[in-house]
């Protein structure tokens, strides 16, 4: 069966991807990743904030108490090699890049222009053959419409755009007053791909202790239902090409993905908890499943149900919306 | 000849960039002041920088001085060229294998950065003290004056040793030289290649120890043969002085600079000339360059080789017109005829008298006089009075210059306004903060001028005796001659004071010269700053004309995003206005500075800085002084009027930093001192203070027990008390039923508190309709600051909690108990103090303390004031600091002058017990003193029982007078940190733990060096980066407590308070109450971390959690009732130990560094981690049959 696809304009032998995880950053995972048969490797985002803030925190730390007491004029090794940046992920990417054979597309989240230009030069040039622009952004601030901060995603594609010759994606989250609008925004920027969505990791409380409390919880196969829709509503009608990303654990959620639009189908949660081998089992399955339905290729099927060919098209409009609450009730 | 190129270093780097290319093996440890010359050691090594030969020398780190030597002596009887960096009572540790390498002709240099020994005190400074303690051992003992010298005599010693076979002492003055940062002419490898001889390092390793012809040394020798052979040396030290001028002399050659092993300086016909050696030379020199030209018949002679002790070259280098000589020793021999140059000099010139060889015209006077202990400053005017005292008929003999002695009369009298310092000499002063970053910029600065100039530079830096809020002081010179003012600056033309309040507190300007340039962070701006001097500034500045910026450098650093990170702005400001550089000039190398310090620390701060640069001209502004004095309000006093008349007079004098001034006569002679002086200092630091909030409290008293400087304390007391509150003052209705009825307090004592936070991070009250806000918050101190103080002084008007009258100790009970441990110098956010504290305040009024040197005795020992303190009946910890390497000893000591009084007093009374009352005396044998109630009855019937004894004139009763009070049971507490414990003092721990006697000890575990400055101990744990540990250690911490319980009779706690507080505060009851031996290990967050400390408590509980820092008890009392000893108070670890590892810099700079290594450490850690908790598991499982006798009565509860 023929699964190949073309996403950021690599010819692909399949879409199943594993998407930005920590395992992005672990040779021996990334190499077990693609022996498993990943069409690419999706690197972690580095996080220019992080960086920023470590290097603040690390130069307050070692610098405030040095210099102050006549007996320890310092309280750690003067070391060259030790260097608060963005060294060390970009080490990383030369020795996954050096490591596997398949493309490797590096993640970035930035809030400067500054840092958003540099870092993705540096991406570039340490081999990434593609980066993905996370651009998560919580606006808390009254006065930030939302205007405001789709341009300055825009703005941001466009720089990074013009700095580096290889494929950028988008990574985008569901909350814009106006996903078509902005998709196509972003399109226009020449954005090689939209990856739906990121996934928030929103931070619980906790009622006992009045504090709020980190979680992660891996995501499940309900959460795709979101990403389908809006797959649907941009399949065929953006240049970039489409990436899910959230919620798919099973050979059905793969195929609704590509079925509603996607080229590449971005796994983690069930990576994260089977193992790299889970990849090589849904790529396995999706073949059987397309020759079992007589599909000639995944071609055949990709966008077959968006919202312009799916026969029923206002499933995914607002009617849908009012037809299941009135089910819901009847029920 | 190589291609010359200057570089601006301190001697300490000048004296180990020399030993570390001319040695393979480097063994040290690290002491003030010498530590960073290992530290350079290490760092270069570690960057794999070569000696001459293209190889990198090995750095091991030891576990004391003693074994550095050992190490040392080892690997160059195996051949191996060798070296080693020490002072002060470091050197003394060395001295037995001294004896060993100078008596077996082993070429060896030592480098030395001569500290003061302690005696009634320690003293991190400069003096001969401890190169004088070994002129006996052999070696020879070579002394650099300047830092150029440092660097030109490392090597000549290197060389010569090689030739002379006789082992070499290299030595400079402690701070003044190794610490003085000068631009000097660096010596390139070639220049040393020049000078060591191929076939003198052949023939040396020829002579190592090796089985592949075997040799044998360090024979045992009888009485037949032993002092003949070691007479047989004695050709090689006659010769070792010609040598050392022969490689001197080629050295000339080299580099131009041609050293004499005695040099004169001064007239020609010179007829008072002082002998002296090290950095006050220089001193001496600059005045005899003024003295000489206006015509002045006198000179000076530089000793620079002390051993051997070349008589006749000595003799020759004094001019022969000589009548009068004055011998200078930086040293005090007690007891001696004289100080040893001084006695030197006279053996000379007597013995050449008394064989007709003598040079002289006449035979001079010859007096000898001490100067500059404890790098006490040495002036030209002092100069100038031992010049005169020369003059005199009769000059005073053995005396002493630089203080006023009115007790014995030693001093000589100098005039202190005497100055010749050079016109063309720009001097500058900075006052800063520690953490405002001052002394960094300065330093950047000097190295900006010294090396991109054609100026000389000097730098000069004196630092706090506190750990928090520490004021630094900076002395700059700049000049187109090599600077020889070996002392502080006395007359400043610029002095920069980077923080408004050290005005209301320091002399700041009194060092201003006339017309001098006065640059004031000030945050009240050009128009309003003139209304905010003290008068005195005012007056000064008026009347010496100064000419007076000011700048709002928070302001600019807060729009920057620099913080509280002052140092670039105020650089900025110095060039800006001094002129030393062209403004465009200065502002690019200062650019060039900024990236070559920052650039690896991020990108980011580099930006910063540039704008905090740029936007700093802006804000910089002159002022327009008016012609009259307008403040109606002066400084402040240092001290309250209320202090004792001793804390006004002494510590007072000292806190406003005048001490120089203080004569001989307001001292003890013994180094005694009263303790409770830290309350009298009130430092003021925090510009931030916590608030109480009654009505959040839920009265757990656990921001009191993690205060690391006892300044928020709860209290209960009488509602009618109340009534005489301030307005303001806050209490609430006391909650538990243990003091029904009475009224709850929490309060700050605003004056004295640092401002850490640690006790917001604990509180665990929270408002319940906004939880940001808990029982305890930070404020502002200034609007709140009057209102506070009155608080304060009200609550310390209440009557403690009597303890008796506390049940259960617990934390929040705990509490309720006096601290005799408050306000100390440590750092802000300190993870050690609080068991100190708690200690105090459990024990505190019947506690011995044995203090190792660290930390722990600076904050607690370091003047002007110390923080023990006593309560209101007078009692308190007593407390004493002996060495860094035998406290363990020390304490055992106390315990065994303890035990044997109170033995002998039990003696005494049974003896007595006719006269005293066979009731009283059962009653006193027999009491219950297991709680503070049967304390409290037992000091009364001690008291009783005194009153009886004091009625009698029997001999005994006299004995019984003096030692009843140790009836009642004192509790010795042994204290110190991981670097004793873990190494230099463990044989000591060791064996007392052996002993098995009644002692506590405590061992404040910061897994690192801390006072010294971060060097890896045996306590670092596996993967944390530490000086000496570069790459991150690769071997785990030994595991110290498992090793104690192996004796099986010893208590052992490890404890981690911001983890689990109870669990702290039972582990200090049962190590008291056990009767043997009893081990507390206790986890203490560290600046020597890396991370903020107001996440201190954050990490120690990362740190249980994650099972590397598992809690345990192991009571004896326990196995004795037939149960496992062993209680793991820490279940099994919730989190992986990397989570813990990623918070703090210490772990985070090997994942930067080699993210690899760090997997791998991190994987071992927690290998480690699993295994240690599993292998106590089991331990803790282990039931031993309970044994027939009875000794499960006092079983651990």
């Amino acid at each position: 069966m023929d699964l190949s696809t073309t996403y950021l304009g690599f010819k692909l032998p399949h879409p199943i991807m594993p998407g930005a995880s920590p395992w992005g950053l672990d040779l021996d995972k990334v190499r077990q990743m693609e022996d498993a048969g990943a069409a690419a490797i999706v690197m972690p985002s580095l996080f220019e904030e992080q960086i920023i803030k470590e290097s603040l925190a690390t130069t307050d730390a070692m610098d405030t108490p040095a210099n102050s007491f006549a007996e320890a004029l310092s309280y750690f090794p003067n070391i060259e090699e030790f260097r608060i940046g963005p060294e060390e992920y970009l080490e990383t990417v030369r020795k996954v890049k050096a490591a596997v054979k398949v493309p490797v597309i590096a993640s970035l989240n930035g809030v400067t222009k500054g840092g958003w230009l540099d870092y993705a030069k540096l991406m570039a040039q340490a081999g990434a053959d593609a980066i993905e622009l996370n651009v998560y952004y919580l606006a808390t601030d009254m006065d930030e419409c939302g205007r405001d901060v789709e341009n300055r995603a825009i703005e941001l594609l466009t720089a990074v755009k013009a700095a580096v010759k290889i494929p950028v994606a988008v990574k985008l989250s569901p909350f814009y007053s106006s996903i078509p609008c902005m998709a196509g925004l972003l399109d226009k920027a020449k954005a090689d791909g939209l990856v739906l969505f990121n996934r928030f990791y929103q931070p619980d409380i906790n009622v006992e202790t009045l504090e709020m409390e980190r979680v992660l919880h891996l995501s499940t196969s309900e959460e795709l239902l979101l990403r389908l829709r809006w797959l649907a509503v941009l399949s065929g009608r953006v240049n970039a090409s489409l990436a899910c990303s959230g919620g798919v654990h099973t050979v059905a959620d793969a195929i609704k993905a590509v079925m509603t639009g996607a080229n590449a189908v971005q796994m983690v949660s069930a990576v994260l908890k089977n193992g790299p081998a889970v990849i090589k089992t849904i790529r396995t399955q999706m073949a059987e499943w397309l020759e079992k339905h007589e599909y000639s290729s995944l071609e055949q099927m990709q966008g077959s149900m968006n919202l312009a060919r799916s026969p029923d098209p206002s499933a995914y409009e607002r009617a849908n919306y009012v037809h299941i609450l009135q089910t819901w009730k009847a029920q | 000849m190589a291609e010359k190129s200057m570089i601006t270093v301190d001697a300490n780097e000048a004296a180990a960039s020399v030993a570390h290319r001319l040695s393979e093996v480097i063994a040290i440890y690290p002491i003030t002041p010498s530590s960073t010359m290992g530290e350079f050691a290490d760092e270069w090594s570690s960057r794999s920088k070569r000696n001459i030969w293209g190889t990198i020398p090995f750095v091991q780190e030891m576990q004391s001085e003693g074994g550095a030597a050992g190490a040392v002596h080892g690997a160059i009887q195996a051949g191996a060229l060798s070296t080693t960096f020490t002072a002060s009572q470091g050197l003394l540790l060395m001295i037995p294998n001294m004896y060993k390498i100078a008596g077996e002709l082993t070429p060896f240099v030592m480098h030395v950065s001569a500290r003061t020994l302690a005696t009634h005190a320690l003293s991190i400074f400069g003096d001969h003290g401890d190169v004088m303690a070994c002129r006996q051992t052999g070696f020879a003992m070579l002394c650099s004056n300047t830092v150029q010298e440092a660097h030109d005599f490392a090597l000549i010693a290197h060389a010569a040793t090689l030739k002379s076979r006789v082992p070499f002492l290299h030595f400079f003055d402690g701070w003044r030289t190794s610490a003085e940062v000068a631009k000097i002419s660096f010596l390139a490898d070639e220049d040393l290649r020049q000078m060591i001889d191929e076939d003198l390092v052949k023939a040396y390793r020829d002579r190592a120890l090796t089985p592949d012809h075997p040799l044998l040394r360090g024979t045992a020798q009888n009485p037949d043969t032993f002092f003949q052979q070691r007479e047989a040396c004695n050709p090689f030290f006659d010769a070792t002085p010609g040598m050392i001028q022969e490689y001197m002399d080629r050295f000339g050659k080299i580099t131009g600079r041609q050293y004499k092993l005695y040099s004169y300086e001064g007239h020609p016909q010179a007829e008072k000339v002082i002998i002296a050696m090290g950095s006050g030379c220089e001193t001496i020199g600059e005045y005899i360059e003024w003295a000489v030209a206006k015509g002045e018949k006198v000179g000076m002679l530089k000793v620079h080789l002390f051993r051997p002790f070349d008589m006749k070259g000595f003799l020759a280098a004094i001019p022969k017109t000589v009548k009068a000589v004055a011998v200078l020793d930086r040293t005090k021999e007690s007891g001696s005829a004289g100080e040893p140059l001084y006695q030197d000099a006279l053996t000379a010139v007597m013995e050449a008298r008394n064989e007709g060889t003598s040079p002289f015209a006449v035979d001079p006077k010859i007096v000898g006089g001490r100067f500059g202990l404890s790098s006490k400053e040495f002036t030209p005017a002092m100069v100038k009075a031992v010049y005169e005292n020369l003059g005199a008929a009769k000059p005073k003999n053995h005396f002493t210059i630089g203080i006023n002695d009115d007790v014995t009369h030693t001093s000589l009298a100098y005039d202190a306004e005497f100055d010749i310092e050079p016109a063309n000499v720009v001097r500058a002063m900075f006052y800063g903060l520690g953490a405002d970053g001052t002394v960094g910029a300065n330093k950047n600065s000097i190295k900006i001028i010294g090396e991109e100039t054609d100026n000389y530079a000097q730098g000069y830096f004196v630092y706090d005796s506190k750990k928090s809020g520490a004021i630094t002081i900076s002395h700059l010179r700049f000049g187109p001659k090599p600077i020889r003012s070996e002392y502080l600056i006395r007359r400043a033309n610029f002095i920069g004071c980077h923080q408004f309040g050290f005005l209301e507190k320091y002399d700041v300007l009194d060092t201003a010269a006339a017309g001098a340039v006065f640059l004031l962070n000030s945050p009240y701006g050009t128009e309003k700053t003139w209304d905010h001097l003290p008068r005195e500034v005012q007056q000064q500045i008026i009347d010496r004309k100064l000419i007076f910026y000011v700048i709002d450098a928070y302001d600019v650093a807060s729009k920057t995003g620099m913080g509280q990170r002052i140092n670039t702005i105020m650089q900025t400001c110095f060039f800006a206005i001094s002129g030393v550089l062209p403004r465009e000039e200065a502002i690019e190398q200062i650019k060039k500075a900024i990236k070559k310090t920052y650039g690896k620390k991020g990108e980011e701060i580099v930006k910063r800085n540039f704008q905090a640069v740029d936007d700093t001209l802006a804000n910089l502004h002159e002022v327009k002084v008016p012609a009259k004095v307008t403040a109606t309000v002066g400084r402040p006093p240092t001290v309250s009027p209320q202090a004792p008349e001793q804390v006004r007079n002494v510590q007072g004098v000292m806190m406003a930093n005048k001490g120089d001034s203080l004569p001989v006569s307001a001292f003890g002679a013994d180094g005694t001192w009263p303790t409770g002086t830290t309350k009298w200092e009130k430092r003021n630091i925090a510009l931030e203070i916590p608030v109480w909030d009654p009505a959040i409290c839920i009265q757990c008293n656990k921001c009191s027990m993690v205060c690391p400087h006892a300044t928020i304390r709860p209290n209960v007391f009488d509602p009618a008390l109340a009534a005489k509150a301030p307005e303001g003052f806050r209490s609430v209705d006391y909650k538990a039923p243990d003091f029904k009825g009475m009224k709850f307090t929490v309060q700050v004592a605003p004056e004295d508190c640092t401002g850490c936070g640690l006790c917001i991070s604990v509180c665990p009250a929270k408002d319940k309709a906004n939880p940001k806000h808990k029982a305890i918050n930070m404020e502002p101190k200034l609007p709140i600051l009057e209102r506070e103080k009155a608080n304060w002084a009200f609550f310390e008007t209440l009557p403690k909690v009597d303890r008796s009258k506390i049940g259960k100790v617990d934390v929040k009970s705990s509490q309720l108990f006096e601290p005799l441990f408050e306000y100390s110098g440590a750092c802000a956010g300190c993870g050690e103090t609080q068991y100190v504290k708690l200690l105090t305040q459990l024990f505190g009024d019947r506690a011995l303390i044995a203090n190792a040197t660290g930390c722990s005795s600076i904050y607690g020992g370091n003047l002007p004031t110390t923080p023990y303190t006593k309560n209101k009946d007078g009692r308190g910890p007593a407390w004493a600091n002996s060495l860094f390497e035998d406290n363990a000893e020390f304490g055992f000591g106390m315990r065994l002058a303890v035990d044997k009084h109170a033995e002998y007093a039990t003696e005494l009374l049974k003896a007595l017990a006719p006269q005293v009352g066979d009731d009283l005396v059962k009653a006193i044998l027999e009491a219950d003193q297991s709680s503070e109630a049967g304390i409290a009855a037992q000091r009364e019937r001690v008291a009783g029982l005194k009153a009886k004894v004091a009625k009698s004139s029997d001999v005994k009763a006299a004995h019984l007078g003096t030692l009843a009070d140790y009836l009642v049971k004192k509790s010795v507490w042994i204290v110190g940190g991981d670097g004793w414990a873990y190494d230099i003092g463990f044989g000591g721990l060791d064996h007392v733990i052996a002993m098995n006697r009644n002692v506590n000890i405590l061992v404040l575990d910061t897994e690192v060096y801390s006072n010294t400055g971060g060097q890896a101990s045996k306590a670092t744990p596996i993967g944390a980066v530490a000086k000496f540990a570069a790459a991150g250690k690769a071997t785990g911490k030994k595991d110290l407590g498992m090793i104690a319980m192996s004796y099986g009779h010893c208590y052992v706690a490890r404890v981690a308070f911001g983890a689990k507080d109870i669990q702290t505060v039972q582990a200090f009851q049962e190590a008291d109450s056990y009767q043997g031996v009893s081990i507390i290990i206790a986890y203490a967050h560290c600046i020597a971390h890396g991370y903020d400390l107001k996440f201190g408590l954050d990490q120690q509980k990362l740190a249980v959690d994650s099972g590397q820092w598992p809690l345990y008890r192991y009571d004896p009392r326990r196995a004795a009732a037939g149960e496992s000893a062993l209680k793991l108070d820490s279940g099994a670890p919730k989190i992986p130990v990397s989570e813990y590892m990623q918070n703090e810099t210490r772990f985070r700079m090997v994942e930067k560094i080699d993210p690899k290594r760090f997997a791998e450490l991190a994987k071992s850690a927690q290998e480690a981690a699993t295994k240690r908790i599993a292998f106590y598991e089991q331990l803790a499982a282990v039931n031993i049959a309970k044994p027939k006798a009875d000794g499960a009565k006092d079983a651990a509860q």
